[in-house]
């Protein structure tokens, strides 16, 4: 069989695992579901935790498109699709694919077509090196969150602190990262405008007054709605924004 | 009605089977292809390609699971760490949920809708890459178009941007420290960049524990 990265062979060997991915997501969700209802949580509020979820994704989805288009080029097209359904970005899949064509003595992106071997050698890297939240999960989850309990059990308050700097400080760290290139102003680099370290940072501007301005309508004008829609609205019009801002700081 | 203990247990049951499974499935592409088209690995290659790939991601991964478990639940992390995507678009859609609906991640409710949240983000990922996939040969043109790069290379600052007012507002006397330490680290250390804010992620929430836990005894939270 002549071996080609974009084989109909390879395109069902990756529907294997996307469709496993998408049955292990619909297990979860009906079990959720049905526990919700056990416990008597409110059938409108779940509504509306699926139809917001599903309305947020739907923009990082098509980013996530754009990057097996971009992987698509050097890898085929089954292989960025499956390793971007399951744990994988564009980065990481580009580093692990450039590697293990590093150890062939090959470039990634001057390969002219890859050979059967290649691949193999490309998807085991990919594969291996990634698997450790698959299997650790399993392994540590369960203690992790008795441990959690078990801080609740002791100190209520204690707790719920503890998780919300949990998350703020997650957040923290990606308000930090908007302002990684901010220093261009006074040291510039060589192919950026001075100025373009702003862009990420007035694209979060617009998209925290956006959040401001949907909190605003919903106390002032009483648009509870608004409360469904406001981090996708943010999220939206924040991206659309970054088109005329990045014209005008480059 | 089952006690929530039994739910729990269920939960990290079904998780391990699941997890271990889509384990064997990532790992069967790779063997099919090797089997199918008579092709070994080059293993000498493959040992070098992985001492230069495997060390740093296995040492993110180990990180990562250890933060984002507590904050992601159980149904949410089993789930979270097949599908990946996790600080990009998996956790920060569990947190909004919680939001929401008002509900702490640490109790059931919380858990319970943390993992709807989670499972149908991954449901809807799915769908859209494998319409992109379908459709691909229309949509690149598309969505490679000039004009729209900005918007997509600038997803993250659009999704921190909203979250970040919702959740530092509600909260800033937590935020003020790591903000400001996250800040002062990104702008001047030049390392510090798009590449390196997964390590920073676990550094930035254990300083906010950290002053989070002093506040607290001090009567100030």
């Amino acid at each position: 069989m002549v071996f080609s990265v974009n084989h109909p062979l390879l395109f069902l060997l990756a529907l294997i695992p996307v469709v496993g991915v998408l049955a292990q997501s619909v297990y979860f969700l009906v079990k959720a579901l049905r526990r919700g209802r056990e416990i008597g949580m409110d059938a409108g509020k779940i509504r509306k935790t699926v139809r917001t979820a599903a309305i947020f994704t739907i923009a990082p989805a098509v980013s996530i498109v754009i990057s097996v288009i971009t992987l698509s080029k050097t890898l085929g097209i089954p292989l960025p699709w499956l390793r971007l359904s399951v744990v994988g970005s564009l980065s990481y899949e580009a580093i692990a694919a450039s590697n293990a064509l590093g150890a062939m003595g090959l470039e990634l992106g001057k390969v002219g077509s890859l050979t059967a071997q290649q691949y193999v050698n490309i998807t085991l890297v990919m594969t291996i090196s990634i698997m450790v939240g698959i299997w650790l999960v399993p392994v540590v989850c369960k203690r992790l969150l008795g441990g959690m309990s078990r801080l609740g059990a002791r100190d209520a308050k204690w707790a719920d602190i503890f998780q919300s700097a949990m998350f703020i400080g997650m957040i923290a760290a990606f308000l930090g990262y908007v302002f990684c290139d901010f220093s261009r102003l006074w040291a510039p680099v060589e192919g950026y405008s001075p100025t373009s370290g702003l862009v990420p940072v007035c694209v979060m501007a617009v998209s925290a007054f956006v959040m401001l301005l949907c909190g605003l309508a919903m106390k002032v004008l009483k648009w509870s709605w608004v409360n469904d829609y406001a981090l996708p609205i943010s999220l939206v019009l924040g991206m659309v924004s970054a088109i005329p801002i990045t014209a005008w700081l480059g | 009605m089952r006690d929530t203990n039994t739910y729990m247990d269920s939960v990290h049951r079904d998780g391990r089977i699941w997890n271990i499974g889509m384990m064997l499935l990532l790992i069967l592409f790779p063997v099919s292809v090797a089997f199918l088209f008579g092709a070994a690995p080059d293993w000498g290659a493959l040992a070098l390609g992985l001492l230069a790939t495997a060390p740093m991601y296995w040492a993110v991964g180990i990180i990562e699971t250890f933060t984002f478990v507590p904050m992601l639940g159980a149904g949410g992390s089993y789930l979270s760490f097949v599908t990946g995507n996790i600080s990009n678009l998996k956790l920060p859609c569990a947190l909004n949920a919680l939001e929401q609906n008002e509900v702490s991640a640490s109790s059931e409710e919380g858990e319970i809708v943390s993992t709807i949240a989670i499972a149908v983000s991954s449901i809807v990922t799915t769908v859209i890459i494998l319409i992109g996939v379908i459709c691909i040969v229309p949509l690149t043109p598309i969505l490679e178009a000039p004009v729209l790069e900005p918007a997509f290379a600038q997803m993250l600052p659009a999704l921190f941007g909203g979250l970040g007012v919702a959740f530092v507002s509600k909260n800033w006397k937590i935020a003020v420290a790591p903000v400001v330490l996250m800040l002062i680290l990104f702008i001047f250390v030049p390392a510090l960049n798009a590449g390196t804010v997964g390590i920073m992620v676990p550094v930035s929430v254990l300083f906010t524990i950290a002053v989070s836990r002093i506040l607290y005894q001090k009567g100030v939270l």
